[in-house]
C-alpha cells in the first residue's frame, strides 16, 4: 500500500494536509483525556467530600482573582517528606467539585491542599495583613485590602448556579434539597440550598468571625472560611489506605 | 535594485507584516519587563507596594500573556504572513480579514492585561484570559486560518514549502486547544466573571494538555516554521535534508500532544496518564534533536558566517538552546527527576532557556533579517545587534544558572531528614536560601530585558531610515 507512497501528494495538496495534521494532533486527546471522563477509577470513592459553602465558595474565587495558584499548589504528592510537611497525599475527590481545579505548578510559598484548621483565623488575618509579622523570612505580597473590602454578595446566587450547571450538587428545588439531604446528611445540604445562600453566608461569616470584625462581611472573612476548610473534609483515620491504592 | 523591490512590494502584502513585526517588538520590551519587575517582587517585596493592581499573582499572567501571545504571537503573525506569500508566490488571501487579525489580536493582549489587574482570571495558567476574550481568540484565529489556508489555496507553486506545514499545524492545535480548554459557564452574559465546565482531575488534564502543548505548537512548532524558512534563507543554502523535515514534522505533531501529563507526575491524576506522557516525552527527543540538526546542518559549509553575522549566530544559539532545552524536557518528564524537580524553580529554568533561548532568539534572528527587507533598506546598526546578542546571551545564561541552583536546592532542602528521621528544614527556610538566586535572576532578566531596548531602538531607527529613504525616491521620481 505505502510502495508507491510519496510525500509529495501530501505537499502538493493543501486540504490533504490540512486532514492527515488533523488526524494526527487528535489521537493523543482520545486516547489520553476522554476516558478520564468515562473510567470510574479516575476519582476515588471517599465519605466527607461536599461542595463549597455560599462563603467558602466565595473565598475561592478571590483565592482565583489573586492569583494565588502563581505561588502555592494544592496538590500533595505521595511522598514521606510531603506527607509529614502537608499530611495525607491529595485525593481526586478531594477536587472533584473544584471549578476550576487549583491543583498549581509551583511552590514558591507552601502547599496549601491541608492548610484548614493549621493556624487560627486570627494568624490568617495577621499573615494576610502582614506575612512578614508571623514569618520574617517570607516573600509572599501583603494583602491588606482583603480586611477594608466587604465582600459583594451581588451575584452570589448566579455564581452558585453557575456551579450548579456545571454539575455541582447546589440544589435549587426541594426535590434536589432532598436527594442533597441523602447524599450529605441535613445539615450540609442547608448549606448548598441556593435560595438560602445569602442567609447561609452571614450565617457562617457571623458564627465564625473569621476577620475578628462581626459587624459586617470582609472579603478577609470569605479567603479565610475557604482557607480553614481546604483538607479537612475526609477523615482519613476513618479510611484503609489499602483501598485507595487501587485508584493509584 | 528600486526597480526589484517596487515589484516585490507590489507583488506582496507587506503593510500588515510591518504592523504586526512593530507589535511584536513594543510587545517583547513590555512582557519582558513586567518579567524582570515580578523577578524582582520576589527578591523584594515590598515591589508589591500593597497595591492590589500590581500584586504578583495578578500581573504575572500579564507577564505571561505579554510576552507569549503579545511579543511570540505578534511575531508568528508577520512571519507567517511574510513566509507564506513569498513560499507561495501569492498575496495575501482577503487583506481585509488579515487587518481584522492584527486589531483583534492587539485588542486580546491590551484586554488580558487590563482584566488581569482588575481581577478578572479564570485561574488557568497561561488560559487566564476570562470568556469575551476567549471568544474574540476564537472569531480572531478563525479569520486567520481562512487568511493563511486562503493563501496557500491561491499558490502559484505546486509544493507547499515544509515552513508553511508547521504554520499550519500551530494554526490548527491552537484552536483546538483554545476552544476545549476554555469550555466554561459564565455566571451571566453581563459578567467576565465564569466557571470551567470541568473539575479537578479531569480540568487539570485538560489544562496541562493545552498548557503543554501551548508549549509544543505556539511556542515549538511555530517557530519551527520560522526557522525552515529563515535560517535556509539568511544562510543563503538549502535545508540540509528534506527527508529529515518531513519526519519532524510528523513524529513532532504526533507525539507532542501526549506529552502533556507529565506536568501531574504524582498527583491525583491516574498513574497510567501520567506514564503515557513521560513515555512519550522521551520519544519526543529524537525528532526535536532530528529538528535542531536538521536547522544547524544547513549552515554546514557557511560556518565563517557565525564570525562576521550576529544574526546568524542569535539563530545558531536559539537551534542551541532548542536542542538543550528538548533534551532538558524529556530528562524532566522522568517521574523520578520530576520528584525532585516539579513546583520548583528548575521548572521554571526550563521554561526560559526555551522560551528566550529558542523562541526568543529565533525570533529576534528572523525580525533582523525580515524588518529591513520590509522596509527596503538595510539594519542601521549591525554592531548593535552584536550587542544584543551578548546582552541576550549572558542574561539568559544568569537568569537559567540561578534558577537550576535554586531549583535543585529547594527540591533537595524539601525531601532532606535529619538523623532522628524528621524534615531538616522548615519551607521558610527554603524560601531564605533562595534570595540571592532570586536577585540573580532578576539580573539576568535585566541584561536580557536590555538588549531587547537595544533591538527596539535599532528597528526604530531602520525604520525611520527606510522611510526616509523611500520618500526621496518618491521625490525624484515625480521629479
Amino acid at each position: 500500500m505505502f510502495k508507491n507512497f510519496k510525500h509529495e501528494k501530501i505537499e502538493t495538496n493543501a486540504g490533504l494536509l490540512l486532514v492527515l495534521t488533523m488526524m494526527a494532533i487528535s489521537v493523543a486527546g482520545l486516547v489520553e483525556i476522554a476516558p478520564l471522563f468515562f473510567l470510574k477509577n479516575t476519582v476515588e470513592q471517599v465519605d466527607g467530600v461536599r461542595p463549597y459553602t455560599p462563603l467558602e465558595q466565595r473565598g475561592r474565587d478571590i483565592y482565583i482573582r489573586e492569583g494565588c495558584y502563581t505561588c502555592h499548589s494544592q496538590m500533595i504528592r505521595p511522598f514521606r517528606d510531603e506527607q509529614l510537611r502537608y499530611g495525607h497525599y491529595s485525593l481526586a475527590a478531594e477536587s472533584k467539585y473544584d471549578h476550576p481545579f487549583q491543583w498549581g505548578s509551583k511552590r514558591t510559598g507552601p502547599d496549601l491542599a491541608r492548610v484548614g484548621g493549621k493556624y487560627s483565623n486570627e494568624w490568617h488575618v495577621q499573615h494576610m495583613i502582614d506575612p512578614k509579622s508571623v514569618v520574617p523570612e517570607s516573600v509572599m505580597p501583603r494583602y491588606p485590602w482583603l480586611l477594608e473590602t466587604r465582600l459583594d454578595v451581588s451575584d452570589l446566587t448566579q455564581r452558585l448556579r453557575a456551579l450548579r450547571r456545571v454539575g455541582v450538587p447546589y440544589s435549587d428545588n426541594e426535590e434536589e434539597y432532598r436527594r442533597n439531604v441523602e447524599q450529605f446528611g441535613e445539615d450540609v445540604a442547608r448549606t448548598l440550598h441556593i435560595p438560602d445562600a445569602l442567609k447561609n453566608l452571614l450565617a457562617q461569616a457571623q458564627e465564625h468571625n473569621y476577620d475578628g470584625d462581626r459587624s459586617s462581611v470582609s472579603e478577609m472573612d470569605a479567603l479565610i472560611a475557604y482557607l480553614q476548610v481546604l483538607g479537612t473534609m475526609v477523615d482519613f483515620s476513618k479510611i484503609n489506605p489499602e483501598d485507595l491504592v487501587k485508584y493509584r | 535594485m528600486s526597480a526589484s523591490s517596487v515589484a516585490t512590494a507590489e507583488q506582496y502584502d507587506y503593510e500588515i507584516i510591518k504592523k504586526f513585526a512593530v507589535m511584536a517588538i513594543v510587545w517583547a520590551v513590555v512582557g519582558m519587563f513586567v518579567g524582570v519587575y515580578i523577578a524582582s517582587q520576589l527578591a523584594w517585596p515590598f515591589l508589591n507596594f500593597d497595591n492590589p493592581y500590581i500584586t504578583f499573582g495578578r500581573i504575572r499572567p500579564i507577564h505571561t500573556g505579554a510576552v507569549i501571545f503579545g511579543f511570540g504571537g505578534s511575531a508568528l503573525f508577520a512571519t507567517s504572513y511574510y513566509v507564506v506569500q513569498r513560499t507561495c508566490q501569492a498575496r495575501l488571501f482577503a487583506p481585509a480579514l488579515a487587518t481584522f487579525t492584527f486589531w483583534g489580536w492587539q485588542a486580546v493582549i491590551v484586554l488580558a492585561a487590563l482584566s488581569y489587574m482588575f481581577g478578572f482570571s479564570q485561574g488557568r495558567e497561561y488560559a487566564e484570559m476570562e470568556w469575551p476574550i476567549d471568544l474574540l481568540i476564537l472569531v480572531v484565529w478563525v479569520a486567520y486560518m481562512a487568511v493563511f489556508v486562503g493563501t496557500l489555496m491561491n499558490r502559484k507553486q505546486p509544493h507547499i514549502y515544509v515552513a508553511n506545514w508547521f504554520y499550519l499545524s500551530f494554526i490548527l492545535v491552537t484552536a483546538v486547544l483554545h476552544t476545549f480548554n476554555n469550555l466554561a459557564v459564565p455566571i451571566d452574559l453581563f459578567s467576565m466573571k465564569s466557571y470551567s465546565l470541568f473539575s479537578g482531575a479531569q480540568d487539570a488534564m485538560t489544562q496541562w494538555w493545552y498548557g503543554h502543548n501551548a508549549v509544543g505548537f505556539f511556542l515549538t512548532a511555530a517557530f519551527l516554521g520560522m526557522m525552515y524558512y529563515f535560517v535556509p534563507k539568511h544562510a543563503g543554502r538549502p535545508i540540509y535534508s528534506y527527508r529529515l523535515s518531513i519526519v519532524h514534522f510528523w513524529a513532532l505533531s504526533f507525539m507532542y500532544m501526549w506529552v502533556g501529563t507529565h506536568h501531574l507526575h504524582w498527583t491525583a491524576l491516574p498513574d497510567w496518564a501520567s506514564t503515557l506522557g513521560a513515555t512519550f516525552s522521551i520519544m519526543l527527543l529524537l525528532p526535536s534533536w532530528g529538528g535542531m540538526i536538521n536547522g544547524i546542518m544547513t549552515l554546514s559549509g557557511a560556518w565563517d558566517k557565525l564570525r562576521t553575522d550576529p544574526i546568524m549566530r542569535f539563530m545558531i544559539v536559539a537551534l542551541s538552546f532548542y536542542g538543550m532545552s528538548t533534551f532538558e524536557g524529556p530528562l524532566m518528564s522522568l517521574k523520578d527527576v520530576n520528584a525532585l524537580s516539579h513546583y520548583t524553580d528548575w521548572t521554571v529554568g526550563h521554561v526560559h532557556s526555551g522560551a528566550l533561548g529558542w523562541v526568543a532568539m529565533i525570533s529576534f534572528g528572523s525580525l533582523y533579517h525580515m524588518i529591513p527587507r520590509l522596509w527596503n533598506t538595510e539594519m542601521y546598526s549591525v554592531r548593535l545587534i552584536n550587542v544584543h546578542f551578548w546582552l541576550a546571551t549572558i542574561g539568559l545564561l544568569l537568569y537559567i544558572t540561578a534558577m537550576w541552583i535554586s531549583g535543585i536546592s529547594q527540591g533537595l532542602m524539601w525531601r532532606a531528614f535529619d538523623d532522628f528521621g524528621n524534615l531538616q528544614y522548615s519551607f521558610v527556610e527554603s524560601v531564605a536560601a533562595m534570595h540571592p538566586f532570586y536577585v540573580m535572576r532578576a539580573i539576568g532578566g535585566m541584561f536580557y530585558l536590555t538588549g531587547m531596548a537595544l533591538m527596539a531602538y535599532n528597528v526604530f531607527m531602520t525604520i525611520r531610515q527606510g522611510v526616509r529613504a523611500a520618500a526621496t525616491r518618491t521625490a525624484v521620481a515625480t521629479a
